[in-house]
């Protein structure tokens, strides 16, 4: 025991094993245990849909069309997301104040036509807890609970990306805190594919 | 180091000793209250029937709600995030947390949290009263019982803002330990304590989310007239249609976080206690890697094991049957540390200071209360002792008592590193035979009522007849719990008296090896002066060989 030899990697110390900063190892952490919230609603989810007799198709209530262009506005901001990082590496300051604030215009076309699709199923007598017909009334309370719950995501989203391209358009950017930013913006999209999946696709 | 206010230095300080004292001294206010709930109960049960005018049966549950509750997660919780706060960069040798802002930012979260626990013994019905696991329907339906109304929303509110509050301290912890060990601290040279707050904080940074769902969509039941967890049911008499969601649901969530929680709280003190041991034996511990890696099996284990507080649900056979043998495969890795903390004794040269006395009491609870844990894994005898003293006995020994009596180890052990003064060791003494003696006994004779099929959470245990053997029981525990209660005043006024009175101790009053030894008593902010410590060697080196120093300090480079 007393003569454990030492290993010169990078588990050694001095520098991060995962060689990365600080920031980026604390938002990997909590991507995991954000992701682990929604697990836990998506989960629950789950549980109450096969165990229901009820439960109404998605089809029933949303366009599925409609449902693909504001996925496909989602995922295309993190596309403008990654060329803003990479921008931020190269250090051209007024791209990654351009790209960030593409990803802040997707982010918030996300946001208008979520606001359009509450509005529509508010409208056809969609309740956090109630659905028409007598169908089983919790597809409106995991639906409201999950897709607003995902919704503040994205709005906070959009308010760090407004930081970042303040920060940018002042000079104040590292590439590191643009890479986290960036992090949390993925996360937040990859999230919404298994939010579609489960509520619509299935 | 420029002149700080005293607001900066004491209150709103991002130092993280000062942080982690706050939490402790946080932790120590709640204990008096979690700890007076438990008298009051104690009372109730040694003497039913009398002031039944004081004491209502709705108020005796609510007490017993809130002082699970306290205990869990504003006692042994806050002191453990007190320790780790404390410890963690001394340990490994950083100048403070990774992000120190949060670190304060998760302590000044934690303060309204507390508040809005003791806050909800004041609302109209008092304090929550479904429970520790706020179980649905009582939690959900505002109408269930007294405590079901307002108290039931501040209990969730306290709890969301708790797991908020974790959250920033853990993934500081976590980002802490990973990333700013000094040159030479390689993880296998890490004490083992660090080992625990690692895979203690990883379990909670993965198991408390699903908990933080479950409040929300309570809250939503509540507020919302939804209906996750509520179908429709007889209250008071009454039919409601509440719709068609289902308890069972709550409750998988709940001890998706409930089982792992356990752990949680229990590996670091274990670990403590491990690092106890080696300063007062004189020997290296035993087993370090085995034990860390029996950590690791532990950690991925706990969170595959939470149906076996399900078993009397009406769950499927089947399902309950992996749960329970996943849950007695915990066996093996936990015996491997219960087997290495005994072995660590062997060839020991003793000191017998207050620590120590701790250390020894924590080995055997834990020996203790994992023996029961056996039964209660076991679907087959779980379902003769659900829902009896037996399980009650269990838990106070496992959370309770290896925890608490863990935690005073660590706070005599480590006092002279906080406030640079040694506590007084004969009150000590005291303490630990007025603290040890009465808390394992009590939960030892706990197992026996339940044994005797003495049902929890009743109000008037004599109003079943089978319960006649057990009264035999009744007086002796709350007269210890009494005893248990009261001796604690001894080790307030020693923790209180030893800040100013106390001897003064040196840099390494108990020569001891690791890095925190290194650094003065008390240590400046910035922990290490205008050099951080380079780690040359492992951290238990005691007696390393003949005509060496009887103590090698991980900082001395090695010769040839």
């Amino acid at each position: 025991m007393t003569t454990m030899a030492t290993t010169e990697s990078r588990w050694s110390s001095g520098l991060s094993p995962f060689g990365m900063s600080w920031q980026k190892l604390m938002m990997w952490w909590f991507i995991v245990t954000d992701a682990l919230l929604f697990a836990g609603f998506l989960g629950g989810y789950g549980f109450s849909r096969l165990g229901s007799e009820n439960w109404p198709p998605a089809e029933k209530f949303f366009s599925l069309t409609y449902l693909t262009v504001m996925t496909f506005v989602l995922i295309s901001s993190s596309a403008t997301m990654a060329c803003a990082v990479a921008a931020a590496r190269a250090g051209d300051r007024a791209a990654v104040a351009k790209f960030t604030g593409y990803t802040m215009l997707g982010g918030i076309g996300f946001l208008g036509m979520q606001v359009y699709e509450w509005a529509h199923f508010i409208s056809q007598g969609g309740r956090p807890w109630a659905v028409p017909e007598g169908l089983d009334a919790r597809f409106g309370s995991y639906f409201f609970l999950v897709t607003g719950f995902h919704g503040t995501h994205v709005l906070i989203g959009v308010l760090i990306l407004l930081v970042v391209m303040l920060r940018a358009r002042a000079g104040r950017f590292t590439a590191n805190g643009v890479e986290v930013a960036g992090l949390y913006w993925h996360f937040v999209d990859l999230v919404w594919v298994f939010i579609f999946g489960c509520f619509y696709l299935i | 180091m420029e002149h700080q206010g005293f607001f900066r230095k004491y209150v709103f300080s991002y130092d993280h000793k000062v942080i982690g004292i706050q939490y402790l001294v946080t932790a120590m206010v709640m204990a008096i209250v979690a700890g007076g709930l438990a008298v009051i109960i104690r009372t109730r049960l040694a003497w039913p029937g009398v002031g039944a005018k004081a004491l209502p049966p709705e108020a005796y549950i609510s007490f017993v709600t809130m002082h699970g509750t306290l205990m869990v997660f504003f006692v042994v919780s806050l002191a453990l995030s007190g320790l780790a706060n404390f410890l963690i960069p001394l340990q490994i040798g950083a100048r403070d947390m990774a992000y120190p802002f949060l670190n304060m930012l998760s302590y000044w979260t934690i303060v309204p949290a507390c508040l809005i626990m003791l806050a909800s013994f004041f609302v109209q019905g008092g304090a929550a009263a479904a429970g520790w696991t706020a179980y649905p329907p009582l939690s959900a339906v505002k109408e269930a019982v007294p405590g079901s109304g307002l108290g039931q929303t501040l209990w969730l509110l306290g709890m969301a803002i708790f797991i908020f509050s974790f959250t920033m301290g853990g993934l500081n912890f976590l980002t802490t330990i990973l990333n700013l060990r000094t040159r030479g601290m390689t993880m296998r040279r890490m004490p083992i304590t660090m080992w625990g707050f690692l895979v203690a904080t990883v379990l909670a940074i993965l198991s408390f989310p699903p908990l933080t769902a479950a409040a929300l969509m309570l809250l939503a039941d509540r507020h919302l007239d939804t209906s996750f967890f509520v179908t429709d049911m007889l209250i008071g008499g009454k039919y409601r249609a509440l719709g068609d969601g289902t308890p069972l649901l709550f409750q998988h969530l709940f001890w998706f976080l409930g089982h792992p929680e356990v752990y949680v709280l229990v590996l670091p003190c274990i670990c403590m206690v491990f690092d106890i041991l080696p300063v007062f034996t004189r020997r290296p511990i035993f087993g370090y890697r085995p034990s860390v890696y029996s950590m690791l099996v532990i950690g991925v284990l706990s969170m595959i094991v939470w149906g076996h507080h399900m078993f009397v649900t009406g769950m499927n056979p089947y399902v309950g049957k992996y749960f329970s043998i996943a849950t007695v495969i915990i066996t093996a890795p936990f015996s491997v540390l219960g087997v290495n903390l005994l072995a660590s004794l062997w060839r020991a040269r003793m000191r017998f200071a207050t620590p120590m006395l701790f250390a020894l009491a924590v080995i055997s609870a834990v020996g203790l209360g994992g023996f029961g844990g056996l039964f209660l894994g076991t679907m087959t005898s779980d379902i003769y002792f659900h829902d009896t003293y037996f399980v009650v006995g269990h838990f106070h020994l496992m959370i309770g008592t290896v925890t608490l009596l863990s935690i005073f180890g660590a706070t005599y052990f480590w006092f002279p590193k906080m406030f640079g003064r040694l506590m007084d060791e004969r009150l000590g003494r005291w303490h630990f035979w007025l603290t040890a003696g009465p808390m394992i006994t009590i939960f030892v004779l706990m197992h026996m009522q339940g044994l005797g099929g003495m049902v929890r959470r009743t109000y008037d245990p004599s109003i079943y007849g089978y319960n006649q053997m057990n009264s035999v029981l009744r007086l002796p525990i709350t007269f210890l719990a009494f005893l248990l209660f009261a001796a604690q005043s001894i080790f307030l006024w020693n923790f209180t008296r030893s800040i100013f009175r106390g001897a003064k101790a040196t840099a390494n009053p108990w020569e001891a090896t690791t890095l925190e030894w290194v650094a003065p008593s008390p240590p400046p902010h910035g922990n290490f002066g205008d050099v951080l410590p380079v780690v040359h060697r492992f951290a238990y080196e005691y007696s390393p060989g003949e005509g060496q120093a009887d103590f090698v300090p991980q900082t001395v480079e090695k010769t040839a």
